[in-house]
This record gives C-alpha cells, sequence and structure tokens, in this order.
C-alpha cells in the first residue's frame, strides 16, 4: 500500500513541472521551405528575407497589418501637406537598435537616402522613385518630400525593403542583422535553421514568445513529417497539398487557407514569335483550364484569375470569363493568327510544385489545340539567370508575389517583353492618384486591358496553406505581404 | 548442344530469369501498340485511386492509369540502359582490346584513364553530367553510358591478357599474325561470353541508374512516363496513395533482379569453370 502511495505521489510529482511547463511555453519552431540567401531586407528580393526579418528584426515608418492594411510603426504619427507633396513623420521616443544605439531621424533620413541613391543595391528601388528630399528637422521628426503626389508612398514605405537601417550596422547586416524590432538574431545555422530570441529592451508591446526558430524544410514530405512528428509546429506556408486534408481532418492542427498577393501566371515572351501575336497568346489563355489546373496542381487550394489582381483586393474584378477554356475558340484563334496546326515552343518550370505541376497539366492541355511545348525544369538561379534576366524563355510559370505588383507589366525591362503605351499611361495615372473610387476605376481599366491582351496567361491566385499547432494564436492567416509576423504570437493555455 | 541447352534450361536462375526479363520486353513493345489508357491525357477528377478493376494498378496524381505509365516508363528504362551499354562496350572493349595487345605505354596510359573515370562513383558523376548538360534522357544515356566505358576496358583488357599467353595466340604469331588480326580472330572470339555476361549486369545497372535519375529529376523528361520520376512524384503522397510508389518501385525491383539472375544464370551456362568452383 505504501509503495503504491509512494508511486502515485512519485507520479503525480513528476508530472507537475511537465504541466507546468506546458502551460508556460514561450517558444516555437516554424518551418520555412526556402533558406534566405542572407538577412538585409534592404539588399535583395528574396522573399525568404522578410520572411525571417519583417516586423520581426526590421522595421519601417509604417507597416502592413494582417489585414494589408497600412499601421504606424516607427513612425506613431504622419501629416500630409494640402498638395499631397509633403509628408511630416512624427517618430517614436525611446527606440534603440538591437546593438544599443538609438534611432532618431537621421537613422531615416540615412536609410531613405541610402536606399534611392545611386550605388543603392536596394531591390525594389521604384518604391522610393517619388521622393524628392528627405530632411530630419529634430531627432524626432522627418520631412518627406515628394516630387508628385503619390497614392502608394504610405505602402511603399512599409515594405520590408524600406526598413529603417543604422549607419553603423547597415553594411553588415546580410550576416548580423541590427533592427530596432521586438527580435535579434540570436544564430543562423546555415542550411539547417533561423533562430531568432525576444529583445528586452523592445521600445513598443513586447513579444509573448522567448524564441523563435525558423527550420529550413526544403522537401513537401519531409514538411509533412516534421509536422506530425511535432518537430515544427507551425509551417505559416505549407507546401505540400496534397496532404492539407490529412491535417485538415487531425484536431491536433489548426488549417487555416488564407489568400496571398501571388498571383500565379505563365508568362509568355511578348517579342519572340508567335508570342509576339495577340491572338496567340489569347488562344493559350483559352486553352488552359484553369480549374483543372489548380485541382491537379494545388489539390483544389486557389481561387482561378483572368487577369493580373488579387480576388480579396477591393478593386478586383472577376475577369475569368475572358479567358474561360474554350478549346475549339482557342483552335479558332491559332488559325486566325496562321497556326492552324499548332507549333512547337518550350516551357521552363522553376522547382516550386505549382510550376512543375502546372506546367505538366498545362502542356498537355496545350497539346489538345496543337501546341507542343517542351517541358524544361530549371533551378531557380538559372530561372533567374535565364527567364528573368537575359529573357531568354518562351513560356514560364512563376507567382508573384509581392504586394501591388501590377506595375510590372509597365516595366520596359521585365522578362514578359510586354510592351503597351495604353497599360503605361494607366499606370503612370495610378501612381499619381490617392483618391480611393477614381483609383478603383483605374485599377479596374488596367485590370481589363491586361485581360483583353493577355501578356501571360492568368492562372490563379496562390493561397497562403497555413498549418499549425491548433494551441497556437497570432499567426497571419492571410499573406498580404511576405512575412511571419511573431510579434502577436503566444501559445493558449 | 542439346545437352547444353538442357542444362540450360535447367539452370533455375536462367529460366526465371529469361521469364522475367521477356515479360518486361513483351511490355515495352506491347506499350507502342497498346496501352490500356493513354499516359498523355489527364484526367484530374480520375486522381489517386486505388487499384481496381478498370485501373488495375490505380491511377496517380494526374489521374493517369499507372499499368500504362509502368508499361510506357519501360521503354525508357530498356533504352537508356540498353543505349548506354552499347556505348560502354563500343568504346570499352576496343579500348581494352588494345591496351591487352600493346602493353607498355599504351596499356600505362589507358588504364590510368580508365581507373581516374572508375574513381568517380558513377551516379555522382552521372548527376554532374547532366546538371551541366541539361537533364534528359540522351545525357541520362551519355552519363551512363561513359561511366560502362572503364567497365568494359577493364574486363576485356584482363581477359585478352590471359589469352595473349596461350599456345593458340602463339600458334597464331608464329605464322606471322599481326596484332589486330589476332585480337580479331582468337582474343575477341573468346572474349564474348565474358562480355555478354558483363552485358547483363551492366544492363541491369542501367535501369537503376536510370531511375536514380529521374528521381532527383534529370532523366526523361514530361511527358514521357519514366519509373524513377513515378516514384519521385509519389513520395509526397504516399500516405493518400501508397500504390504509386509500390507498383513503380515493384517494376524496377522485379526487372533488376530479372536481368541479374539471367546474368547469373548466363554465366554458368557459358563459363562452366566458374560453376565448378562454387
Amino acid at each position: 500500500m505504501n509503495i503504491w502511495k509512494a508511486f502515485l505521489f512519485g507520479t503525480a510529482v513528476a508530472l507537475l513541472p511537465a504541466t507546468a511547463s506546458f502551460a508556460a511555453k514561450t517558444d516555437l519552431v516554424l518551418g520555412i521551405v526556402l533558406e534566405p540567401p542572407h538577412l538585409d531586407p534592404t539588399a535583395g528580393a528574396a522573399a525568404a528575407i522578410d520572411e525571417i526579418v519583417y516586423a520581426n528584426i526590421f522595421e519601417g515608418l509604417t507597416r502592413i497589418g494582417p489585414k494589408g492594411d497600412v499601421l504606424p510603426a516607427l513612425a506613431e504619427s504622419w501629416t500630409k501637406s494640402e498638395d499631397g507633396k509633403v509628408y511630416t513623420f512624427k517618430l517614436h521616443k525611446g527606440v534603440k537598435f538591437h546593438d544599443g544605439t538609438t534611432f532618431d531621424a537621421d537613422d531615416v533620413k540615412f536609410s531613405l537616402d541610402r536606399a534611392r541613391g545611386d550605388t543603392s543595391t536596394n531591390a525594389q528601388k521604384g518604391l522610393f522613385a517619388a521622393i524628392d528630399t528627405v530632411e530630419s528637422v529634430d531627432p524626432l521628426t522627418v520631412k518627406v518630400a515628394l516630387k508628385q503626389p503619390s497614392g502608394d508612398f504610405l505602402y511603399n514605405m512599409a515594405w520590408g525593403d524600406a526598413v529603417i537601417v543604422a549607419p553603423e550596422s547597415a553594411d553588415t547586416n546580410k550576416d548580423k542583422p541590427i533592427g530596432t524590432g521586438p527580435f535579434k538574431l540570436e544564430n543562423w545555422a546555415k542550411g539547417s535553421q533561423i533562430v531568432i530570441a525576444k529583445n528586452p529592451d523592445y521600445w513598443g508591446t513586447p513579444a509573448t514568445l522567448e524564441k523563435a526558430t525558423f527550420r529550413i524544410i526544403p522537401d513537401p514530405a519531409a514538411a509533412t513529417a516534421a509536422l506530425l512528428a511535432g518537430d515544427v509546429q507551425a509551417f505559416p506556408v505549407f507546401p505540400s497539398y496534397e496532404t492539407i486534408a490529412q491535417f485538415q481532418a487531425d484536431p491536433r492542427f489548426k488549417v487555416v487557407i488564407g489568400t496571398t498577393e501571388g498571383e500565379t501566371v505563365m508568362g509568355m515572351n511578348n517579342k519572340k514569335p508567335p508570342f509576339d501575336n495577340v491572338k496567340v497568346r489569347q488562344a493559350i489563355a483559352h486553352a488552359i483550364d484553369r480549374k483543372t489546373v489548380i485541382d491537379g496542381t494545388m489539390f483544389g487550394f486557389g481561387t482561378p484569375i483572368g487577369s493580373f489582381f488579387p480576388p480579396h483586393h477591393p478593386a478586383y474584378l472577376d475577369l475569368t470569363a475572358e479567358a474561360a477554356y474554350d478549346p475549339e475558340l482557342a483552335k479558332k484563334l491559332l488559325a486566325e493568327a496562321g497556326y492552324a496546326d499548332g507549333f512547337k515552343t518550350t516551357l521552363k518550370l522553376p522547382p516550386p510544385t505549382y510550376a512543375r505541376r502546372g506546367g505538366e497539366i498545362i502542356a498537355a492541355q496545350l497539346r489538345e489545340i496543337g501546341i507542343e511545348a517542351e517541358i524544361i525544369p530549371v533551378e531557380w538561379a538559372q530561372w533567374l539567370d535565364q527567364v528573368f534576366k537575359n529573357k531568354n524563355y518562351e513560356m514560364t510559370i512563376v507567382s508573384h508575389t509581392e504586394p501591388n505588383d501590377l506595375n510590372i507589366f509597365a516595366r520596359d525591362d521585365y522578362y514578359f517583353n510586354y510592351d503597351s503605351a495604353p497599360f503605361k499611361e494607366l499606370i503612370k495615372q495610378i501612381d499619381a492618384t490617392s483618391d480611393g473610387p477614381k483609383r478603383i476605376e483605374l485599377y479596374q481599366q488596367a485590370q481589363k486591358l491586361l485581360a483583353a491582351d493577355e501578356p501571360a496567361a492568368f492562372l490563379f491566385q496562390l493561397p497562403k496553406t497555413g498549418i499549425w499547432d491548433a494551441k497556437i494564436e497570432g499567426l497571419w492567416e492571410n499573406g498580404p505581404i511576405q512575412a511571419n509576423d511573431l510579434t502577436a504570437v503566444k501559445w493558449a493555455d | 548442344m542439346s545437352r547444353k541447352f538442357e542444362s540450360l534450361i535447367g539452370n533455375r536462375s536462367f529460366l526465371i530469369g529469361t521469364i522475367i526479363t521477356l515479360i518486361v520486353a513483351l511490355m515495352a513493345g506491347l506499350s507502342f501498340l497498346w496501352t490500356p489508357y493513354s499516359v498523355s491525357a489527364l484526367d484530374i477528377v480520375a486522381k489517386l485511386k486505388p487499384p481496381s478493376i478498370s485501373h488495375w494498378l490505380g491511377t496517380d496524381h494526374f489521374g493517369r492509369d499507372i499499368l500504362s505509365m509502368i508499361m510506357v516508363g519501360s521503354r525508357a528504362s530498356i533504352f537508356v540502359a540498353f543505349v548506354s551499354v552499347a556505348i560502354g562496350a563500343g568504346i570499352g572493349v576496343p579500348l581494352g582490346l588494345w591496351a591487352a595487345a600493346r602493353g607498355g605505354i599504351v596499356d600505362e596510359m589507358l588504364m590510368r584513364f580508365n581507373d581516374l573515370i572508375f574513381a568517380f562513383p558513377a551516379l555522382l558523376s552521372a548527376v554532374m553530367i547532366t546538371a551541366i548538360f541539361g537533364p534528359g534522357a540522351v545525357n541520362a544515356i551519355i552519363a551512363i553510358g561513359i561511366f560502362n566505358i572503364p567497365v568494359f576496358a577493364r574486363v576485356a583488357r584482363g581477359a585478352a591478357l590471359a589469352l595473349w599467353v596461350r599456345e593458340f595466340v602463339l600458334a597464331a604469331r608464329a605464322i606471322g599474325k599481326g596484332e589486330g588480326r589476332i585480337t580479331l580472330d582468337h582474343i575477341l572470339p573468346n572474349l564474348a561470353n565474358i562480355l555478354i555476361i558483363q552485358g547483363t549486369i551492366q544492363f541491369s545497372l542501367g535501369i537503376l541508374a536510370e531511375a536514380g535519375l529521374s528521381y532527383v529529376g534529370l532523366g526523361a523528361q514530361p511527358p514521357m512516363p519514366s519509373w524513377g520520376r513515378m516514384l519521385f512524384e509519389a513520395q509526397t503522397m504516399i500516405s493518400l496513395a501508397p500504390h504509386m510508389a509500390l507498383f513503380p518501385g515493384l517494376a524496377i525491383m522485379v526487372t533488376v533482379l530479372g536481368l541479374n539472375l539471367l546474368g547469373d544464370g548466363l554465366r554458368d551456362f557459358l563459363d562452366p569453370k566458374l560453376r565448378y568452383m562454387r
């Protein structure tokens, strides 16, 4: 009897700390697919950089919230001049960088001037194009004068590429990121994981998590296994669509299918025959059955699009009917373009599942109307070099995950090689318009123009397939910007 | 002759190996004329169906019939393995014979060059070659073929060296035959057995290598079905549709097993000395 009592008591004691540590859990392991090349968001286009540092390590004057709205960050408030050309930002007091140096207006001036300077290596220099001068009025006030009014200015300042860095650490941020955020970099084991820890001296609401680990898991099968085994407790962008149903049926996990800014398109080289013929491009758009592509590639997760605009945006127009699946019409258009017997072409596919699987399905659908597309799988480095930089391609599939990126079709040297004066004019007008209804009207015109011109075949909006432990709260449901904002994340008791 | 033939039939590994190899070859041949379903038409609605009457081995993630895919996929395997063995034997055997006939510096240089190729792990080097020249069935053939060269060169040289000191070669020399003549008339015919055996082994290794390259995405490209890529695609679906991995895996295993049994049986038959040594 005594032995039993002792045993039960022992068990109870052994269980106590276990339950206690459960309630107080303050660390989190997240899975990510791609390892960032470095950790300086002001010097690289890779989404993987922002997925670690945005809102966690680095902050800008403004920031994007979970719903895609512009919120104050390092600037606690701002005023706009009558003519819309001068913004005056009031900065937060008592903000310190992770290395102990003080944040003030000079850092803002330094960061913005550095980003738009001639020697800047910023991947999104266009964000700063509207800025004329940056002036530090006093340590807590910055005045930014624009060349012309810009409707996107506050939004642009919220991008990861526009974060504020310190002159002392700007050059070493790639390996030792020094920001003002609620987390600091603790350790980066290349090829394996990145650990960030809570910044005890944070100026704003401190994070609940003490530590967060980003574990790099490129293989979809391994991602499934890691989640099931509990090695990672959250996969904000889960790469294995086929196993999502399995997690949906499992009460231990929460599956959240949200929206992203990722328009997945099959880009065509608009200067290379036969893709210089709009009828050929329209024929291809009509030859693709988007529902089948989504079902076969994404296991049904994804929203078909008919133009280059995210369906959750207030200015979105559903133009999928413009490119409805109609092989007969596609054949007719091809014949009108002079390719009644079809033609041979190539389709270069980068590594993500949506491209590799989607490409196989689309190639099969194009075969139905006589187009033989040879599939050429390429790695990301090759894709960037051959397709994106040198435009040495005919067709390719990629998801454009930047927010507000309709203007890429107005860029002269972009990989689509699309050159449309009316579209460029529209984008110019949109840039200069900050008024709501007028802007929406212009956005819709631009969408219609793209849907008619089909510079690329618009396929579907990439979903944000988040899977995490059911006890985790505060992770973003949607992906209005490339980020894994951990500031509000905590374990439920 | 009939006794020989009987002993051949009586050799169980030869018999089983031949039957399996024939079935695979027939399946590949039949796939040119007929498959249960088309492998290029996708039917997403029917994806991931388990084996049934209409789809004996089930369907894959694009709704394609796995039996048809395996039938057509055998072409890629056999084609790649066959041509790479032909390349290896076609270049390796003459090199080996030349080295054996000449000896001295020629022998030394050829064999050291062979050692150089041999020193690299074959599959790793094949990955390197396809990574440089781009993925695809042709590059896979070249990659695997190159690494078959030293294998055949060594076997040919080793066996030829042993023949060069035999009496009948001495006799041929005595009547004034040149090195080339002797090699063609006396050495090569006596090497045929051992080369056929080596060819069978390399053939099965070629099938494995092709599957390996396709698995990492460097072999035959879609829409051409290939066993290795079928396995790769099955990987993430293993909990949903285990049949997608099971059947191509079995196809690779059974084919390689069949070829190995055939090679074993042939060796017993063609090289009686080895049989008695066992």
